[in-house]
């Protein structure tokens, strides 16, 4: 059901990329050199846009692409076959008795579990997106994070959710990150990559500006906030930033990288506040699972409550949407 | 993909009740008008008739007067600091407690978006009362001697762009240092002034004390030049401030003028240009450019100038221009006929020039006053639409090479009321604020107000300061 993304690189994508990362200062002139993000200013715009009011067939329209945008994820140490089962047959028919409902767009779990899921999710078309790379520190060494990958990949993920080394951008080695974001590029293969910030170790906005083009450099196919296991995770001003960073990007390169907010995106007003970012910011070419995604676990049950009222009239009670 | 669109999010109406005519607001109470003759004000949005108000004579404005001199005499004098504090108190909370009343009326009247009157105008004027009513009791120790005393009646004419929160920024000073009012609305936007006249009976403020006369220039003139008022202040245009200015000059008359501006928004190469790009969209197209201290001039450094009116013609293709009381609109109504006349009149001149006229596409409804958020490039010092006031949704861009010249061109006009600075650089912010001639100077923001800022102009743009401590001295004498 996801249309392919940013295809083949484009020949501009080339030439700006060979000429930002031919050597480490002159990656560091690149990124240092975009221009700053006023934190004030970009938190104020985002306020601004969280307060637009979207209601009736927008908002049934919204309700239905946001479900269709969501990574479905469970990422427990506590996780067994049985609960990612659970989570597929919900992601499949996240409504029982509506089939007008969509399907979400992806099951994400930890790598051991892509067998379960990928068995499960056959000629469904919802993708199976695994987390690799020592997730979620990504304390390890490149060596494992890279088998890390392949495993997944080879247990047959469609997606792939890397970490990027937040100490080493942290400590100036973009080189570095540019690097394994490359490398971890080449061992997804066929597999869509996803490049998780995890913006909330990042702590400035200009980090999280230099971290998205970075991450695009080296080739990941969307650029993701969070791991859900740091708050804050994806707040409306990160999110205004990163959306500003794929925009810029398609204008320098040609390339569209699509977006992925995670973690504390609970409720389907949140879900509405982060579509009128992309509306307002990029336009309506990212609004298509494959080009944007909604990591997130507990939504999918008060979109379902919302999408019930909005087709009744009356609020149904918990009990109405199934726990999986 | 899916075509995002905002369904209509019209704000109700029900929660304002407006009568079909009001009298004016004298004593305390609303009576029949002595000698003025009924008008009608319109909503800009749809030009339907709101309701008939009364254009004071100068009988209904020397009655004012003498209510306003008997409460300063025998009631508003001799409270307590303390005392009134309590009822500006009061009023700043009742003004919180009826805020949306007071923003979908203001949105009907004025014309601008009810999330601006919602989320600006009205808290903003709430707060001017909160912060003033502390005041109240303080007035010894604000630097104007130990026993500081008011100036007596002040006669205060305001403007139509901010009717409730200009009104809140002449009332709350006037009434914490111990003045009695008079208060002339503008022509155009009488309503909220009206409805904040209940909200003083509401308050049990003593009559008298607060006197609202609705009417056009000729009742402005009447008041301004009445021999019982002390004190005038005005907010409006250079050229009605500087009759004013005149008419006091060789009178025991204090006056305190906001006049108009002509701000230069300065964009560096180092600026953070997204939230440069809002705060420019912020600078002029916020309440439709009905702003004196509006960024009118976009001064860009050559260097990003075109990547700056890249972003910022993407930008404004994504506001949101009509229904007013729609929560999601982002440019309403022009005020009035006579405005946009105005308007088209000088970008008509803009374009005659030679400047180069951009508006993005946008539906204008039928009827009511409109015009497109419009931007002008390839404009020069000598063009008239960088020199005079348009007082609209029309932006000029010039460019400037070097720091130097930005503080040239910033300061080459008449006016000195505002100017914006972007740079990350700290210190070329400090060093364009010591060399910007401009009684407020914004450093990667714009357009942002606070009762505890003193806000007024250089030059032709006023005399006086208003808000802050440096405000009190409008209403105050050692």
């Amino acid at each position: 059901m996801t249309s392919e993304p940013a295809g083949a690189r484009s020949p501009a994508l080339e030439t700006v990329t060979s000429s930002v990362t031919a050597s480490e200062s002159a990656l560091r002139r690149f990124l240092h050199g975009l221009p700053g993000v006023d934190q004030v200013g970009a938190e104020a715009r985002a306020a601004t846009l969280a307060s637009r009011s979207v209601k009736a067939d927008a908002k049934r329209q919204l309700i239905d692409l946001a479900i269709s945008c969501i990574d479905l994820t469970t990422l427990e140490g506590a996780d067994t076959p049985g609960k990612v089962r659970g989570l597929c047959a919900k992601g499949r028919r996240p409504e029982p008795d509506d089939s007008s409902c969509p399907q979400v767009a992806a099951i994400c779990i930890y790598g051991d579990l892509v067998p379960v899921a990928v068995e499960e999710l056959r000629g469904t078309g919802i993708n199976v997106a695994a987390v690799a790379t020592a997730f979620p520190s990504g304390r390890a060494s490149l060596a494992v994070k890279l088998q890390d990958t392949r495993d997944a990949v080879a247990a047959g993920a469609d997606e792939i959710d890397m970490v990027i080394d937040r100490g080493a951008f942290l400590s100036g080695r973009y080189g570095q990150v540019l690097d394994e974001v490359r490398q971890v590029k080449a061992a997804c293969g066929p597999a869509h990559l996803k490049v998780i910030l995890e913006t909330g170790e990042l702590a400035t906005y200009d980090n999280v500006r230099r971290a998205s083009w970075l991450a695009m450099l080296g080739g990941a196919d969307f650029i993701k906030t969070s791991t859900g296991k740091i708050s804050p995770a994806a707040t409306l001003p990160v999110a205004l930033v990163m959306l500003e960073a794929v925009r810029d990007f398609r204008a320098a390169t040609g390339s569209q990288v699509g977006f992925k907010p995670a973690g504390g995106i609970r409720t389907a007003k949140d879900a509405l506040k982060h579509f009128v970012l992309v509306h307002e910011t990029c336009g309506d070419d990212w609004l298509d699972p494959a080009y944007y995604r909604l990591g997130a676990s507990s939504l999918l049950n008060d979109l379902l409550l919302q999408r019930q009222r909005m087709a009744t009239g009356r609020y149904a009670g918990r009990d109405y949407v199934t726990v999986d | 993909m899916v075509k995002f669109e905002y369904a209509p999010a019209p704000e109700s109406t029900a929660v304002v009740d407006i009568a079909p005519s009001y009298g004016l607001f004298v004593d305390g109470a609303f009576v029949d008008p002595a000698d003025g003759e009924p008008f009608k004000t319109v909503n800009p949005a749809t030009e339907e008739v709101l309701c008939e108000v009364v254009a004071g004579g100068p009988a209904d404005v020397d009655r004012a007067v003498q209510a306003a001199r008997r409460a300063q005499d025998g009631v508003w004098s001799r409270l307590p600091g303390r005392e009134r504090g309590k009822y500006l108190f009061r009023i700043a909370r009742i003004m919180q407690e009826r805020a949306r009343e007071l923003a979908v009326l203001e949105t009907l009247d004025n014309g601008k978006p009810i999330r601006e009157s919602r989320d600006v105008d009205v808290p903003l004027a709430a707060a001017h009362f909160f912060y003033h009513a502390g005041w109240a009791d303080k007035l010894s120790y604000a630097g104007f001697g130990p026993d500081p005393k008011p100036y007596g009646v002040a006669g205060q004419v305001i403007p139509w762009n901010f009717p409730l929160l200009m009104l809140a920024w002449k009332v709350a000073p006037a009434l914490a240092c111990g003045n009695t009012v008079v208060l002339k609305p503008a022509e155009t936007t009488p309503l909220t002034a009206l409805l904040f006249a209940e909200i003083c009976q509401q308050a049990d403020l003593p009559p008298g004390v607060v006197n609202i006369v609705t009417g056009a220039g000729e009742t402005g003139r009447a008041l301004v030049e009445h021999d019982g008022v002390d004190k005038v202040a005005f907010t409006g245009s250079t050229e009605v401030g500087k009759a004013i200015a005149r008419s006091v000059a060789g009178t025991r008359k204090r006056a305190t003028l906001e006049l108009g501006g002509k701000a230069a928004n300065v964009v560096f190469e180092d600026a953070p240009i997204d939230q440069a790009v809002e705060g420019i969209v912020n600078g002029i197209f916020f309440n439709q450019g009905h702003v004196c201290c509006a960024g009118s001039r976009l001064l860009l450094q050559e260097s990003v100038a075109d990547e700056v009116l890249d972003s910022l013609k993407r930008r404004l293709g994504m506001l949101r221009v009509g229904d007013p009381l729609d929560k999601n609109t982002d440019v309403g109504a022009i005020n009035s006929a006579a405005q946009l006349a105005r308007i088209r009149e000088l970008s008509d001149i803009g374009e005659a020039e030679g400047a180069q006229r951009w508006s993005p596409a946008c539906e204008l409804p039928d009827r009511g006053y409109w015009f497109p958020p419009t931007l002008f490039t390839g404009v020069s010092q000598a063009h008239r639409i960088a020199r005079e006031e348009v007082f609209g949704p029309v932006l000029s861009v010039l460019t400037f090479r070097t720091p130097a010249e930005a503080v040239e061109k910033a300061n080459n006009t008449p006016y000195g009321l505002s100017a914006g600075v972007w740079t990350e650089k700290g210190s070329r912010i400090l060093w364009m604020a010591d060399k910007l001639k401009a009684g407020v100077v914004w450093a990667n923001t714009f357009n942002r107000f606070d009762p505890t800022s003193p806000f007024g102009g250089y030059k032709e743009s006023g005399w006086g300061r208003e808000g802050g401590r440096h405000g009190l001295e409008a209403y105050l004498h050692g």
